[in-house]
């Protein structure tokens, strides 16, 4: 296996890195650009905790290998403003923290993009970041409380 | 691992053709890379489809929706024009998994997985999708219900590329889709069912019910006949000749034949009230 030259933009700054062919970019971000803040959970796109954007959209970076991501744009949970983390902080949203850098990202995502929620509930679309500490009501009331932090979060309606 | 990066379509075909062996392509790698660290390491090749031009459309027109062959469930999602003229694709799209596999999942990779659990092809077949298969030699268009041959098995030969999905358009008085799985997002269907009713008549599919997704024809023929149901148990008999479900690790055939025949006769008893007409 010869070694993949990637080059792409990683938080606003272009990177170029030789990789192992077959890295995922999970892999790359932690392992060659020192981005931890992103965790590998079960590391076969159930549970989220990996999530990043690429080209501005969330995916699982554990099912996106890296060489699709040459050129491409990547944000991940260390460009994320205080703005967002703040409220997630008083909100109890965190317990042992697994789980938060997936959320952290949604959460910024979601609040760039309140449109999406216009044909899905919060809940949906947080439904792919799952959290086995708070019982969601929790992170539910968290990112909303980010989303319009006018009011006073509470759970929504059905559970996903 | 080899990785070949064609960035034209013709390049690509060619590629399917090399002497050294069939590639596998791989789009949105939802389903390639969950299993990743387990694969054949120095022997695997891939046809990585993210760099060729033209896989990404979504053309609506009057007389069908084109899928491309890397057109994801977000971009269906997104159009709001496509997900309104075919509400079982959108709702298909939203229940295959959460926003981060919508994101980058295709609906030609759906199809091409072949998984017998595939939400995204039991709306497709419901609608009368075809698959448009393209090889060096030829282009060629497979309805998707005489695709698969059996488990992950299908029509499609190593020299084929799925580049496109033809989904006709056409007026119906009934679309439905019904999935269960042990959660409702995120979650590998344990059954799944769609119907429609158009003037071409009923169309039944189910999914985790057979090596591969399928029609459910003898209902179709009974529906079609103006056969009504007074219990479940009616509904299972005649789709005893349709499936044939097993126990796996997500559910056992009892479970699978018993739900579906439910959600079917209360769906159908549903059209039987005063304000469920047809």
């Amino acid at each position: 296996m010869t070694d993949l030259d990637l080059s792409f933009t990683l938080n606003g700054k272009p990177v170029r890195l030789h990789v192992r062919p077959d890295a995922r970019l999970l892999d790359v971000l932690r392992y060659d650009c020192g981005c931890t803040g992103t965790k590998e959970g079960c590391g076969e796109g159930e549970c989220g905790a990996c999530t990043v954007l690429l080209d501005g959209l969330p995916v699982n970076s554990c099912l996106v290998p890296a060489f699709q991501v040459a050129g491409r744009s990547v944000e991940t949970v260390e460009a994320v403003a205080p703005e967002v983390t703040g409220p997630l902080n008083r909100t109890g949203t965190a317990q042992c923290g697994a789980c938060s850098p997936g959320i952290v990202v949604m959460t910024r995502w979601l609040r760039e993009h309140p449109e999406v929620l216009q044909d899905a509930t919060l809940r949906q679309f947080m439904s792919g970041n799952l959290c086995r500490c708070t019982g969601y009501d929790s992170v539910i009331s968290g990112v909303a409380s980010v989303l319009d932090p006018k009011e006073t979060a509470g759970g929504e309606g059905t559970s996903a | 691992m080899k990785v070949l990066q064609p960035d034209n379509l013709a390049e690509a075909l060619r590629l399917l053709v090399e002497p050294d062996g069939t590639p596998v392509p791989i789009a949105g790698g939802t389903d390639l890379c969950v299993h990743w660290p387990a694969r054949d390491l120095d022997n695997t090749r891939f046809l990585d489809l993210s760099r060729v031009a033209g896989l990404s459309r979504l053309t609506l027109t009057h007389n069908a929706l084109e899928i491309g062959a890397r057109t994801t469930y977000w971009d269906l999602i997104c159009a709001a024009d496509a997900a309104k003229a075919f509400p079982l694709l959108a709702q298909a799209a939203r229940l295959v998994g959460a926003i981060q596999i919508q994101t980058r999942g295709t609906w030609a990779g759906n199809i091409a997985n072949g998984s017998p659990a595939a939400d995204g092809v039991l709306a497709m077949m419901v609608y009368g999708a075809s698959v448009v298969l393209q090889s060096v030699r030829e282009t060629r268009e497979v309805p998707l219900d005489e695709f698969f041959t059996g488990y992950k098995q299908s029509v499609r030969r190593p020299d084929e590329l799925i580049v496109a999905i033809r989904v006709p358009r056409r007026a119906y008085t009934f679309e439905w889709l019904a999935k269960v799985g042990a959660r409702r997002a995120q979650a590998i269907s344990k059954v799944g069912v769609a119907m429609t009713r158009s003037e071409n008549g009923w169309r039944v599919a189910a999914n985790s019910v057979a090596p591969h997704v399928c029609r459910c024809r003898t209902l179709e023929a009974a529906l079609n006949a103006g056969r009504t149901f007074t219990s479940p148990q009616e509904v299972r008999s005649l789709l005893s000749a349709d499936v044939a479900a097993i126990t796996d690790l997500r559910s056992t055939a009892e479970y699978r034949e018993r739900v579906l025949s439910r959600l079917i006769f209360y769906r159908l008893a549903e059209l039987d009230k005063p304000s469920g007409h047809v």
